[in-house]
């Protein structure tokens, strides 16, 4: 049986990875291109490693279900990516980095890994320069940073509001070199179904072609899932329409446990929801608090005025407006982390401060920065953010405030992984979003970029030569061998199963609904009692799901509808698993806030002594879930109550 | 708003297709156009028929994946933005809307609405990059690059590999999109080393997929969604020539 053994090595944790490096197993340069490794994701972290390992001489096999690679979710991200190069001479070092990003977490994360990520961060700006990225610069021609939530310093990097794009265009190039050099052979528009295993160890995959419908089967020595968050499990999400929890949902019915999977990050500025119809929902970068200031109206009045279309939000006056992030919190202001600046929004409307058509919605105010800086300079940071939300909204934000409504965005929680990113399957690696590892409760901005990329250019490409050095007496795995058979007929009948269902119901109907119970339940606020009516409700949506769903379309053929049951199905017991664990999670921490916890003054309230631990679920079957505890010890880092007032 | 929508279907590469007529009533008009069709497949799946295939990820603009020629334009009649952006506003109550995929050679409809662009990931493959490895880069301020030249390179760099511009073009032309790879590099120091031997292969390929040749229309720089500027053709132009030359 797998066991929680985080493998960190010895020493001060300083030293830990420069200890690593130096005693782990290498592969011979000869041998490596006889070691088949695969890929899924072609993500910032997918794709850097499938890059990284390719140059090694590795043959690599990589999979993303869009057209192009260029298209992964990273795509999407706006703001930044932290590092701690310290230009701005501001006191950034590899510490600072570190303890920002434990304490962001609300020490619910891993001290090792999170210090090796910290000292990688600096190497990925030198190499996605290197690369071409055009980062922002100063007029000397030097890099230039920007603040973000959770920090004191300057430590973003960032390319206008499209940061994630350059990034991952910057990782796009270094893998298509890959491809033209054979190293690496890419497989788009092919969805994972499942791992297969042969002997305990992750032998491969099982890939459906989505243009042909056609299940493939593929070998690895080793299988890296880069397959991002599952942030959809709450159908409206900032996420990518396609983004899903399947890869590591059957990499987990297969013995990966699944770590910390409640927590969620909720991003406190992003454009509020408008109508029944809607399909997703649209981030404004939260470097925009920067420059910007978020308020409701001091007078419930006022509040109500504007809900009912009388009063606008210019009208009300400097002393009637409550900046109350600046209130609650003077010494972040509205920098404070997002876990907090999506509470107190919530808390204010809630009360019923809040604006919009639903009130469900808070001012993000650029008046002042606009009399400060100008407007030109306003658009020079955030212009492209300025016109996506007046595409999206119809009011221009350069004359009224912008209106936000917090929404899920990033999944802290995921695959467990050990200090090698190495699952509780051997030979099976998780990067990226997909894993846990870095961001305990909550995650700093900037952070998911930097973590991605540590993991996929600096740590993989290391690790998986640990575990691939006794590899090589390991020939190909032919893909007629049982296992491979097996496994492919498993998926073939669970798509059978689904198609054959022939209900009355569409897939979206059921994803819809799956959210509603989502982001009432298991949301910003969370209670034992609607815990528990989320696990039943949840239950009982599968069941019907899996009697009345409505699938048109054929198995061997294009069939958008089968993709999207495939991954609902599996979000319709992930979703129950969250609840499981949000339930279990008797206290508050990060973003993850259990209404019955929290301090006087409505802060959360952690309980160090009781669940100072990573909560790592183990499969049994449907519904069927054990929790295994993987303590956290802080040797570097004094754990405090996280303070930000 | 109540309309009328003519999509074509077509069912594989190989099939033939035909625009297939349906009405739709009762959309808002704050509704983005991609999920006004989600409402038609809802209905279609409701009447056991079949829904439109079309691409689509991230619904910001951002991906490159949605696509569609909608009442003859490239990401439909709004400027500067990719269909997930558009807005049922930008249409009046009563339209009819036209739906096609792209139409040009190199991008072969695979179903519906959805075409095959792997020709771009080709394009790139052949130099779309600068040859370095993991691992051993220089610290990053140790290369300075004038604001200006940051700037520049950006511009070229927001392309998202939509395709547009090969739809727009009467020639199926793909200079608009190689050119704005061509220039993001050719605009850095990191990018110079290499420069002679991109362009040549990125052109040589982009000749061989067959795509056609640019006439100067810039119809692709008008319905760019990211506002990528013709100014990258004429920079590629000249890389092209002194790479020829030297
Ligand atoms: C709108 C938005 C803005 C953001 N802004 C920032 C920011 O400014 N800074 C920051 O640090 N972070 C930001 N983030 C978070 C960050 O972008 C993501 O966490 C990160 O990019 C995830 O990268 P990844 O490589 O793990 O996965 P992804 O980029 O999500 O890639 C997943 C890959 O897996 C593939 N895949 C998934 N399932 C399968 C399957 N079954 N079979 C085959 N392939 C599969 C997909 O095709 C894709 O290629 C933002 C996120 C969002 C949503
Ligand atoms: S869906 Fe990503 S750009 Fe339109």
């Amino acid at each position: 049986m797998a066991e929680l053994n985080s493998k960190i090595p010895q020493g001060p944790v300083a030293a830990k990875w420069t200890h690593y490096k130096a005693h782990q197993n290498l592969v011979n340069p000869a041998n490596k291109r006889k070691l088949d490794v695969i890929v899924v994701g072609t993500g910032l972290a997918g794709a850097s490693a499938a890059a990284s390992l390719g140059e090694l001489g590795f043959k690599v096999k990589i999979f993303c279900y869009q057209d192009s690679p260029r298209r992964a979710h990273s795509i999407a991200a706006q703001g930044g990516i932290n590092a701690s190069k310290n230009y701005p001479n501001d006191g950034d070092s590899t510490y600072r980095l570190f303890y920002d990003t434990i304490k962001g977490g609300d020490y619910r994360s891993r001290e090792a890994n999170v210090y090796r990520l910290a000292e990688v961060s600096g190497s990925i700006i030198d190499q996605c320069v290197a690369q071409g990225v055009p980062f922002a610069r100063e007029y000397g021609g030097m890099l230039d940073n920007r603040s973000f939530g959770g920090a004191l310093v300057s430590r973003t990097f960032y390319a206008r509001g499209q940061t994630g794009q350059q990034l991952l265009l910057g990782a796009y190039s270094a893998l298509s070199r890959q491809i033209k050099l054979g190293t690496v052979e890419m497989f788009n528009r092919h969805e994972m179904m499942d791992v297969v295993l042969i002997d305990g160890r992750a032998r491969g995959i099982i890939a459906r072609n989505l243009i042909t419908g056609e299940l493939e089967r593929h070998f690895g020595h080793a299988v890296i899932i880069a397959s991002g968050g599952y942030g959809n499990v709450f159908y409206l999400s900032t996420n990518a329409m396609g983004s899903n929890g399947s890869a590591a949902w059957q990499i987990f019915r297969k013995g990966a446990w699944f770590a910390n999977p409640s927590f969620t990050q909720i991003h406190p500025t992003c454009i509020p929801v408008h109508g029944d119809y809607q399909s997703k929902l649209t981030l404004m970068s939260e470097s925009l608090r920067n420059d910007g200031r978020i308020w409701v109206p001091k007078n419930k009045e006022d509040a109500e005025k504007i809900r009912q279309g009388t009063l606008k939000a210019n009208d009300i006056k400097e002393e009637d407006r409550d900046y109350f992030l600046e209130r609650r919190y003077p010494a972040f202001g509205n920098l404070v982390p997002r876990d907090v600046a999506s509470r107190a929004a919530k808390e204010r409307c809630d009360a019923g401060y809040g604006v919009g058509d639903t009130g469900l919605a808070v001012y993000l105010d650029f008046a002042d920065a606009l009399k400060r800086l100008g407007k030109p300079v306003i658009e020079e940071r955030y212009g492209n953010l300025f016109q996506m939300y007046e595409k999206i909204v119809d009011e221009d934000p350069y004359l009224n405030p912008m209106m936000i409504y917090p929404a899920v965005h990033y999944t802290m929680g995921g695959t467990w992984v050990d200090y090698e990113l190495m699952s509780t399957v051997q030979g099976l690696f998780v990067a990226g979003e997909a894993n846990f590892s870095d961001h305990g409760a909550n995650r700093l901005g900037a952070s998911a970029l930097m973590q991605g990329l540590a993991d996929g250019y600096f740590v993989l490409p290391y690790t998986i030569q640990n575990y691939l050095a006794d590899q090589i007496k390991v020939a190909r795995i032919s893909t007629d061998k049982e296992e491979f058979v097996q496994t492919e007929k498993a998926v073939r009948e669970r798509l059978e199963k689904l198609l054959a269902i022939n209900g009355t119901k569409s897939v979206d109907h059921f994803h819809k609904a799956l959210g509603k119970i989502m982001w009432e339940y298991v949301g910003m606020g969370r209670n034992a009692e609607g815990l528990q009516k989320a696990i039943k409700e949840i239950r009982e949506l599968r069941a019907e799901f899996w009697k009345d769903v409505k699938i048109p379309g054929k198995l061997d053929d294009l069939n958008i509808e089968l993709e999207k049951a495939n991954r609902v199905a599996d979000f319709l017991e992930l979703g129950e698993l969250m609840a499981m664990d949000a339930l279990e999670r008797n206290e508050s921490c990060g973003g993850h806030c259990r209404e019955e916890y929290h301090t006087e003054d409505g802060e959360c309230l952690r309980n160090d002594k009781d669940f100072m631990y990573v909560a790592a679920w183990e499969y049994k079957g449907p519904g069927e879930y054990v929790m295994h505890k993987e303590p956290l010890e802080y040797e570097e880092i004094e754990v405090k109550q996280r303070v930000y007032k | 708003m109540n309309l009328t929508l003519k999509i074509w279907r077509q069912p594989h590469t190989r099939a033939k297709g035909k625009f297939i007529t349906y009405r739709l009533d009762d959309i808002s008009p704050n509704c983005s156009f991609l999920e006004m069709l989600d409402i038609l497949n809802e209905q279609l799946i409701g009447n056991d028929e079949e829904p439109v295939a079309f691409d689509h990820d991230c619904r910001e603009g951002i991906c490159g994946m949605c696509s569609l020629y909608i009442n003859g334009r490239p990401h439909g009649p709004d400027d500067a933005i990719t269909t997930c952006q558009l807005h049922m506003r930008k249409f009046r109550d009563g339209a009819t809307i036209v739906i096609e995929p792209w139409r040009a050679k190199p991008f072969p409809v695979i179903k519906d609405l959805i075409v095959d662009r792997t020709a771009f990931d080709r394009i790139i493959q052949e130099g779309g990059y600068i040859s370095v490895h993991t691992g051993g880069a220089p610290d990053a301020n140790s290369i300075l690059i004038s604001k200006e030249h940051a700037d520049l390179s950006m511009d070229a760099a927001a392309c998202i590999g939509c395709g547009a511009c090969v739809a727009a073009c009467k020639n199926a032309s793909a200079m608009l999109f190689v050119s704005a790879k061509v220039s993001q590099f050719a605009l850095l120091p990191q990018g110079k080393v290499e420069a002679n031997d991109r362009v040549k292969k990125m052109v040589a390929m982009m000749d061989e997929l067959g795509f056609g040749n640019c006439t100067n229309t810039y119809a692709c720089e008008a319905e760019c969604p990211k506002l990528i500027s013709r100014s990258n053709i004429a920079r590629m132009n000249r890389e092209f020539i002194c790479a020829k030359v030297s």
